[in-house]
């Protein structure tokens, strides 16, 4: 059995776990849209599709294993891109993955300002274009 | 150096009751819908666990210690009285006499502390045994009577094992002790000094990697290149291999799992990340494990939870390497901490 740590791919390769709740087709006042519970059922997915999802996950654990970057870097890249993409579920998991990889508590928030400073710069660098239109439409 | 906390026992904490932590263990209502160890190991084909070989002794010398660690699984401390006598170390030798046994691995506590430690591992060493000593670093400038143990562990070519949490001070004050960081690193250039952990020496000095939390090691590899790239860089100090170890769910931190409630979840990550290829190399399958009074165990964890080993010979003074050979190792769900992920021992990573 090929065995990954990944935070995702724990719960995916999971046989132990008991069966996930059926899952309530509205929302009542204790639920929202999103529930900690359901980050491990992320393997649930393969149910609907499972040849897709057989290769999503595969694919997962590829991009994730040691390569030309190590995984604590893809890590931190990850824990960026969660919180640029802002799922909870990926700040969870990478929060606890990073740690786990060894990262420390200031790699990980200097992770958070790269996210921040390319959602920040995003908007800025449209500034030229603003400033484009201005002369454009300026005497 | 302050110490990061205080044992269960002198605090009259419930759970310095071992009963109490198998409680937890077992019935404790946020974990009741995990499985049992020995189930997931009948599911993969692995149960009932018996041992395979007897190449380790694992001797618990005793409990006293200069540092109260957070997570310590021996609920160790300076408060501990129990130590081993000169008698039962000598029980110990007669079994490494009669069964050939090729490791002795010392720990505690603090070892070192035990005074008839040096005869101990000068009789082990007269042997031919490797010895394999759980040292924590600090003891080594705790006070100037230790201050040559680097030298005494060269001159009985002591392998020493040692734990250090992390490479920098804050992470690994937070889990050992204020100090505890700045001590290690002197005792480590000590040790180095001596030729432990330098190239060519075959004088070995390992460290010890556990997570400051509740959460699973990561690779061993990668942790280890970290630590080797960072301790040499900012301290300038060496060692050979890095054994990335997970934490039991027992003693003082089962304590912090059930206050900061992370317990439930440990517990399922734990389970979730059971590995069969883990399971087949676990460490008790080839090892004993002595408590300071002398009674066997399968392991240090099963010691911590007087779990006796099931055997007709349950004390180093009735050893008999027919009545332990291939016997049922005593299971319960703290040994999913040994299976998961990349599995763990007091060696490291098994799979």
């Amino acid at each position: 059995m090929r065995f990954n740590c990944h935070p995702f791919q724990i719960f995916a390769a999971n046989t132990h776990t008991p069966n996930p709740k059926p899952v309530t087709p509205h929302l009542t006042p204790a639920m929202s849209y999103y529930e900690p519970t359901d980050l491990p059922k992320f393997g649930s997915i393969s149910e609907y599709q499972p040849e897709l999802a057989a290769k999503f996950f595969d694919w997962y654990g590829a991009v994730f294993a040691e390569g030309a970057l190590t995984q604590r870097e893809k890590s931190l890249i990850a824990l960026a891109v969660a919180h640029a993409v802002q799922c909870p579920y990926c700040i969870d998991a990478y929060t606890t993955d990073s740690l786990q990889k060894g990262a420390t508590e200031q790699m990980m928030m200097e992770a958070v300002h790269v996210a921040a400073a390319i959602r920040g710069g995003a908007s800025m660098v449209h500034g030229v274009q603003m400033m484009n239109k201005v002369r454009e439409v300026s005497m | 150096m302050s110490l990061a906390t205080t044992s269960l026992l002198r605090r009259g904490a419930a759970l310095s009751d071992t009963a109490e932590q198998l409680r937890v263990l077992r019935n404790h209502e946020g974990i009741t819908h995990l499985p049992q160890f020995a189930t997931v190991l009948r599911d993969h084909g692995h149960a009932p666990l018996h041992a395979r070989s007897l190449t380790t002794l694992q001797v618990n010398v005793g409990k006293m210690c200069n540092q109260a660690c957070k997570h310590c699984h021996v609920d160790a401390g300076p408060d501990r009285q129990e130590i081993m006598t000169r008698q039962t170390m000598q029980h110990c030798l007669d079994a490494v006499d009669a069964a050939g046994i090729s490791i002795v691995d010392l720990t505690g506590g603090a070892p070192e502390m035990n005074p008839e430690f040096r005869w101990f591992v000068e009789e082990l060493s007269r042997r031919g045994v490797q010895v394999i000593v759980r040292c924590n670093l600090t003891i080594i400038v705790a006070n100037p009577k230790y201050n040559d143990l680097p030298q005494f562990f060269a001159t009985h070519g002591v392998h020493v094992v040692s734990s250090l949490p992390f490479y920098d001070a804050s992470h690994t004050d937070r889990q050992r002790g204020g100090g505890v960081f700045d001590d290690s690193i002197r005792a480590l250039r000590m040790l180095n000094d001596v030729g432990y952990g330098r190239e060519g020496t075959g004088r070995i000095i390992d460290l010890v990697y556990n997570p400051l939390g509740a959460l699973l090691p990561g690779p061993q590899a990668s942790l280890e290149k970290e630590f080797k790239r960072n301790l040499m860089q900012r301290h300038g100090v060496e060692f050979n291999a890095l054994h990335c170890i997970t934490n039991m769910p027992i003693s003082r931190f089962l304590e912090f799992l059930l206050n900061s409630g992370n317990y439930e979840r440990y517990m399922t990550t734990l389970v979730s990340a059971f590995n069969p290829s883990a399971a087949e190399n676990v460490m008790c399958r080839d090892l004993i494990s002595v408590g300071w009074d002398g009674q066997l165990f399968d392991c240090d964890f099963n010691q911590m939870l007087d779990l006796p080993v099931a055997s007709s010979a349950r004390h180093i003074a009735d050893f008999s390497v027919d009545a332990l050979a291939g016997r049922p190792i005593v299971v319960d769900r703290h040994c999913f901490g040994c299976t998961a992920g990349a599995g763990s021992s007091c060696g490291g990573q098994i799979a």
